[in-house]
């Protein structure tokens, strides 16, 4: 199996950065956002934010996948 | 008409002709094992997207969110947290996953280990895993659906007539329909599900408070702990958000359904497109969440929290509406019931039943037993719906802490060339056993983490330090020769 390339890789660690390990640092009520506690700003802005970090990251992956596609030809 | 009338039968036509259409599904389709579990590796990105999006809305997410953010305030945020992450892990995972599918003709969870690892008992075992793991899950969608009809009601159905009924049209287009009758049935009720959240996410902090902003000032004020970790918890507080978060992120894609809707995909890039778009759906969970809150004020003394957004929609709203959101809610709960049960029997008949005990069934033997398994799983789950009071959370986080399990096994089987059979088997044994352990004697959280994910941790290091020490055997992925012998018979006219 070919490994994910470390583009890819870097590009998905920012939403796990963002959401997961430094809660701490975004759990609070203010400043509000929107009428928005902080931290369901910070998870809902994110919601947003993750799919433009994954496109990035399909964007490192697509030459990759289409060279792969080359090789093996389809055994169908 | 009384209001219980109304909002029954409204309710019951939605759950009819949902129910209906997964019947019609089968149409020009014949049945056979590879239809009726993976669709014949066809869906496109409408379908997978459907079939996904189908099974993150659960009954826990719609009764149990909501419920959580009503009684336990701040830690309920961890549902948002994993759910964008979970679709990164699938981004890297499912791709190379449905690829080996498509090679060695994988239609289930332990196929996948049976393969790579060449050992039936090792993918007999995760198989075991796998359904024990979903009797909990199955059995929070039947209990979800009898509150959900019961409330809809106003208790002039009873929660376990609710059930029975409920889960005897599930079997049904299962049995009948497989993978196809549950994507199609998606359609309807994410379309359901999707307006009427929004809206009750909406018009429910307007009318008793003006407004989301207005609604979360108000809280803020009355009660500022309950907006932040631990909330009204003494124990979930940042450590566990965190370890939560990293466990259900790793552990989403390892439950055997959501393994397997991997396979259904035409071609690996949908699957990638579908992770990347995913999150948006993910949007309409805090909808869920502002109702939840909202609850906290204005019904301050509910008994039961996942009561919290049923009452306040019934209080708020003419019966016709609550009979809306009780068809959207009975139909959120029958789909991932059905795709469950579809795993669960899948499992059970191919991966169980077959290697271990009779090595001579033929494909449509197992399909045969496949179906039988439905109705066995189903009365199951009843059972245990009717008959235990244990906390439907508690189940369900001890099912994930279990599935979770899997995922080193999954993760170093794609990616790894040095990881081996025995490192796998003693890493999931000992996972197993100490998830088990702390969850079932209380200890959870351990020391502010999530037990599942010390489990985890602690497997992880099991499978490689095992691993290292034992002789690597060749993949079955790089010698096919090898993975067509280890999946038995009946495959072989596919490769």
């Amino acid at each position: 199996m070919t490994r994910p390339s470390t583009g890819s890789i870097l590009l998905g660690l920012i939403p796990f950065t963002a959401t997961c390990f430094s809660v701490s640092l975004w759990d609070r009520i203010y400043p509000m956002v929107f009428g928005l506690p902080f931290n369901f700003f910070w998870l809902l802005l994110w919601l947003f934010l993750t799919p433009v970090c994954m496109w990035g990251a399909y964007r490192c992956e697509v030459p990759r996948m289409n060279g792969d596609q080359g090789q093996e030809g389809s055994p169908r | 008409m009384s209001p219980s009338i109304i909002a029954l039968t409204i309710t019951s036509v939605i759950v009819l002709i949902g129910s209906l259409l997964g019947f019609l599904a089968r149409f020009h389709h014949k049945m056979d094992l590879e239809q009726w579990t993976v669709a014949g590796r066809g869906f496109g990105l409408v379908f997978v997207w459907l079939l996904m999006a189908g099974e993150i809305y659960t009954t826990f997410t719609f009764l149990g969110a909501s419920g959580w953010a009503y009684s336990k305030g701040g830690p309920v945020l961890y549902v948002m947290g994993y759910a964008p992450l979970m679709y990164v892990v699938s981004f890297y995972i499912l791709p190379p996953l449905w690829e080996a599918g498509r090679k060695h003709g994988l239609q289930t969870q332990a196929d996948f280990f049976h393969v790579r690892y060449g050992s039936k008992y090792l993918a007999a075992f995760v198989a075991l895993v796998g359904v024990l793991c979903l009797i909990p899950y199955l059995q929070i969608q039947v209990t979800g659906l009898g509150l959900i009809v019961e409330v809809a009601s106003f208790g002039g159905i009873h929660r376990t007539l609710a059930m029975i009924i409920g889960v005897a049209l599930v079997a049904g287009f299962v049995f009948v329909s497989g993978i196809r009758g549950v994507a199609w049935v998606s359609v309807i009720k994410d379309a359901l599900l999707l307006i009427t959240v929004v809206f009750i996410g909406i018009a429910i902090p307007r009318i008793y408070f003006g407004g989301v902003g207005n609604m979360f000032a108000a809280l803020a004020s009355a009660k500022p702990d309950h907006l932040v970790m631990p909330g009204s918890t003494k124990n979930l507080g940042h450590l566990w958000y965190f370890s939560t978060v990293f466990m259900t992120a790793f552990g989403f894609y390892m439950w055997p359904q959501y393994f397997a809707a991997a396979f259904t995909a035409k071609s690996a890039k949908i699957i990638q497109r579908n992770a990347i778009i995913m999150p948006l759906y993910s949007i309409t969970m805090s909808f869920v969440l502002f109702v939840g809150f909202c609850a906290v004020l204005v019904l301050p003394h509910l008994s039961n929290g996942d009561l919290a957004l049923l009452t306040l929609v019934r209080k708020t709203f003419p019966a016709w509406f609550l009979g809306i959101i009780g068809g959207a809610g009975a139909l959120t709960a029958m789909l991932p019931a059905a795709i469950q049960l579809l795993a669960g029997a899948t499992l059970y008949a191919k991966n169980l039943f077959r290697p271990i005990f009779a090595p001579m069934m033929t494909d449509p033997q197992v399909a045969r037993l496949a179906r039988i398994m439905v109705v066995v799983l189903t009365l199951g789950a009843l059972l245990f719906a009717i008959f235990t009071s244990v906390s439907l959370v508690s189940l369900l986080i001890l099912g994930y802490a279990g599935v979770a399990q899997l995922f080193p096994g999954v993760m170093l089987g794609l990616f790894s060339k040095r990881v081996t059979t025995a490192g796998v088997f003693a890493g999931l044994a000992i996972g197993i056993s100490i998830a088990a352990l702390l969850m079932l004697t209380g200890h959870d959280p351990c020391y502010g983490l999530n037990a599942g994910f010390i489990a985890l941790s602690i497997n992880f290091t099991v499978t490689v330090l095992v691993s290292a020490v034992t002789a690597v055997r060749v993949s079955g992925f790089e010698q096919p020769s090898l993975a067509v012998a280890a999946l038995t018979r009946g495959n072989s006219s596919r490769v």
